[in-house]
């Protein structure tokens, strides 16, 4: 199943590796992963996406738990939470086909923000399947370049992280 | 007053109480040694190659339960050492490594003698640190001891640049620490223990597998009242050694892939598993869809991520050992309650049944050296009250099997990695932390020539170890393993071109004896340990073809065991179906 952890660390330099370095030594998946500093400027904020059997994630939490640079961890996906990710998309785009495609753009509520004669980029920012349905909907045929951040996400209501 | 980061460090070590430094200098740390130079209060031990240091550091660490301390310089003084920090990271000893670095204004330039150490010794290390401001290095020498040496311990890395050890700043060791992020020891849960208490009473044909936990957290007394008072069987791992004291008749030996017959059927048989200061090491479980079918299973382990790693408890416990048994022993009395007496009597009928398989038999009558033969005398000489280090393969496993160990501590190997070469430094470490004291070495000629160049170390510092190479001109394991899996095609596992032992000890100062008769092993011995100032050299000639038993094969269960053809197997595989 898919998990999405949260994971509170020491903004200190090497820690970002030694979450990677876990991963790939014990042979875990990493399907995304994004960091950034926290409003507390000595920690960050790591959220990670995965795929594994409840063993494994149990065991991936355990390891985790043991860095010393991790401060706190959650497996948002054990409760109720709210994920988001942008999507930075590229498409050719020619006469007819310009319309249509600022069309879907607004049904999916995605913004274009870079405009030439042949070419629109837009943003979109929603859970992963949107993103994957946007993109498909959109076909491969006009899109010259994908971008995305990873999956953050937060609790919903009073859970938080701190530490 | 301000003070160079080479004294800051000098001194932040005597402020921790190191007794000993295992070292060899180089570029980037001459700043340290030339402050080392000018104290006396940190001794240095300087050794032959790095890894030798690490192996000291690690020997004198299992040997004391204080941390083990080793300083080497930048680039290959780190690589060097890196067996020897994941040779105590496989086996959770407490080592605090520090290494050089060069200026932190060339680290990325590929400068002479660099090398990425916090990269390289990220995976093998509990933690690791590179101190890039000298006003940080105090705290961080703090830290790495706090992290080594708590909770599940481990080594810690600290690299240091050389202008750090340089530059000047102000002197302050804090006594005490905390981190936001590392809390090593959580609150016991004493539901968990009065249900591990109640279970544990209520057993038919239990056992206790105990391992190198119960020996890191000193809780060797607490498991002997234990099991003591219930009368129940124990077995100890290859790690436990000594955790139990092994001359007790409630011991079954060591478990596992070369464990006894007794002890591996008892693991197969029993209906609740008290697992503790243990990781279920594939070594020790054979293939898991096979192990203890009909067990409850109880784990006591201090990191939870040993729980449920590799088999699932019906009852996990988390906590150190010697918390949890305090706790369990509460429970047991507060329970008021015997185990069943007529189905432990049952039990143990059985288990003596096994034992009547006599598993370890080798043949006594020999006309030539029996590598067992040795051990036993080692053991009948120095009346189990030796230290014992070992380096790895056959000569490792029948020193595990034949020497009795009463008492933790004393039984020093590579475990988890099961590295080669270990068995001489670690000798050096246990020796320096205990002068006067009786310290063998069991090794054989292939594993001796790994790290033989510390032979040097030991005439500098006159470290009368007593080496006991069992010399079978093969690597004896890879030997084995042909011979059982692969038709015996003997594919680069003979030891060709051997050097003449004694010369070669008599060449570094030593006393070289060459044993080549079962009749002058035990003279030899006594010979050897008489000389109570000198390192002696044993170069016994032993049986070429000798193989270790029992052992469990891979994909193999416990009740699945090979036996030696010295004893009737055939009569085995009866009584198991």
């Amino acid at each position: 199943m898919r998990h999405i952890i949260s994971i509170l660390l020491e903004n200190e330099a090497g820690a970002l590796s030694r979450v990677a370095g876990l991963f790939s030594a014990r042979g875990y998946n990493i399907e995304s992963l994004t960091v950034a500093p926290t409003d507390d400027a000595t920690l960050s904020r790591m959220t990670l996406v995965t795929r594994g059997s409840e063993d494994v994630i149990e065991q991936i939490m355990k390891q985790l738990n043991k860095l010393i640079d991790v401060v706190q961890i959650v497996d948002l996906t054990e409760g109720a939470h709210i994920e988001r990710e942008m999507l930075l998309v590229k498409v050719c785009v020619n006469g007819k086909e310009r319309e249509e495609v600022a069309r879907l753009a607004g049904i999916f509520r995605g913004r274009i923000i870079d405009v030439t004669e042949t070419t629109y980029t837009i943003e979109l920012t929603g859970a992963a399947d949107k993103l994957d349905a946007f993109v498909k909907t959109l076909g491969s045929s006009i899109i010259r370049e994908v971008v995305r951040s990873g999956a953050i996400g937060i609790a919903r209501g009073e859970r938080s992280l701190h530490p | 007053m301000e003070l160079t980061g080479a004294e800051i460090f000098v001194r932040a070590l005597k402020d921790e109480g190191v007794e000993y430094v295992f070292g060899y200098p180089g570029g980037a740390v001459l700043h340290i040694y030339d402050a080392l130079y000018k104290q006396e209060a940190v001794k240095h031990i300087l050794v032959r190659h790095e890894q030798g240091a690490a192996h000291a550091a690690d020997g004198y660490a299992r040997s004391t339960g204080r941390p083990g301390v080793v300083l080497v310089t930048s680039g290959p003084g780190a690589t060097n050492a890196l067996t020897g920090i994941a040779t105590a990271y496989m086996d959770s000893i407490p080592l605090v490594v520090f290494t050089g670095q060069v200026m932190t204004y060339l680290i990325g330039d590929d400068a002479f003698q660099e090398v990425d150490a916090v990269g390289i010794t990220r995976p093998c290390v509990k933690h690791n640190f590179l101190v890039k401001d000298v006003r940080d290095l105090a705290m961080t020498v703090k830290k790495a001891f706090h992290i080594a040496s708590t909770g599940r311990p481990g080594p810690v890395v600290v690299d240091i640049p050389k202008d750090v050890t340089a530059q000047r700043a102000e002197y302050l060791y804090p006594k005490k620490i905390s981190m936001r992020s590392y809390t090593p020891v959580c609150a016991v849960d004493d539901e968990q223990v009065g249900r591990a208490a109640k279970r544990l009473l209520e057993a038919k044909r239990p056992v206790v597998y105990a391992g190198g936990g119960v020996i890191l957290s000193n809780a060797s007394k607490a498991l002997t009242e234990l099991i003591r008072g219930l009368g129940y069987p124990c077995t100890n791992t290859l790690m436990g050694l000594g955790a139990f004291p092994a001359t007790d008749p409630l011991f079954l030996g060591m478990l596992g892939m070369h464990g006894t017959y007794e002890a591996n059927l008892a693991m197969h048989e029993c209906d609740v598993m008290l697992a503790i200061g243990a990781r279920f090491d594939d070594r020790v479980t054979g293939d898991l869809d096979k192990f203890a079918p009909n067990a409850c299973i109880i784990h006591v382990d201090v990191d939870p991520a040993s729980i449920s790693k590799n088999v699932t408890p019906e009852i996990p416990i988390v906590g150190d050992a010697a918390e949890v048994l305090k706790r369990l022993a509460k429970a047991l009395k507060s329970l008021n309650q015997r185990p069943d007496e007529a189905a432990l009597k049952a039990w143990w009928r059985r288990i003596n049944e096994w034992r009547a398989v006599d598993c370890l038999r080798y043949d006594r009558g020999s006309g030539v050296i029996k590598p067992q033969f040795v051990v036993e005398k080692l053991y009948e000489l120095t009346k189990g009250e030796a230290f014992v280090t070992s380096d790895v393969g056959q000569h490792q496993m029948w020193a595990a099997q034949f020497y009795k160990f009463d008492a933790p501590r004393r039984w020093i190997n590579s475990g988890g990695l099961g590295t080669m070469g270990f068995g001489l430094p670690a000798a050096m470490g246990v020796q320096i932390a205990h002068p006067g004291k009786p310290v063998a070495c069991v090794t054989g000629e292939a594993s001796i020539q790994m790290c033989i160049q510390e032979l040097s170390t030991c005439k500098q510092y006159d470290l009368p170890i007593k080496v006991l190479n069992l010399n079978n001109r093969y690597m004896g394991m890879v030997r084995q393993w042909q011979e059982f899996i692969y038709q015996g095609r003997y594919s680069h596992s003979y030891m060709d071109a051997l050097p003449d032992f004694v010369k070669l000890a008599e060449s570094y100062g030593h006393v070289g004896i060459l044993v080549d008769k079962p009749g002058d092993v035990e003279g030899a011995l006594r010979e050897a340990f008489a000389m109570k100032d000198r390192l002696v050299f044993m170069d016994f000639i032993t049986d070429q073809t000798e193989n270790v038993y029992p052992m469990i094969e891979a994909g193999k269960g416990h009740h699945e065991m090979r036996l030696s053809p010295e004893k009737g197997a055939a009569s085995v595989e009866r009584e198991l179906a």
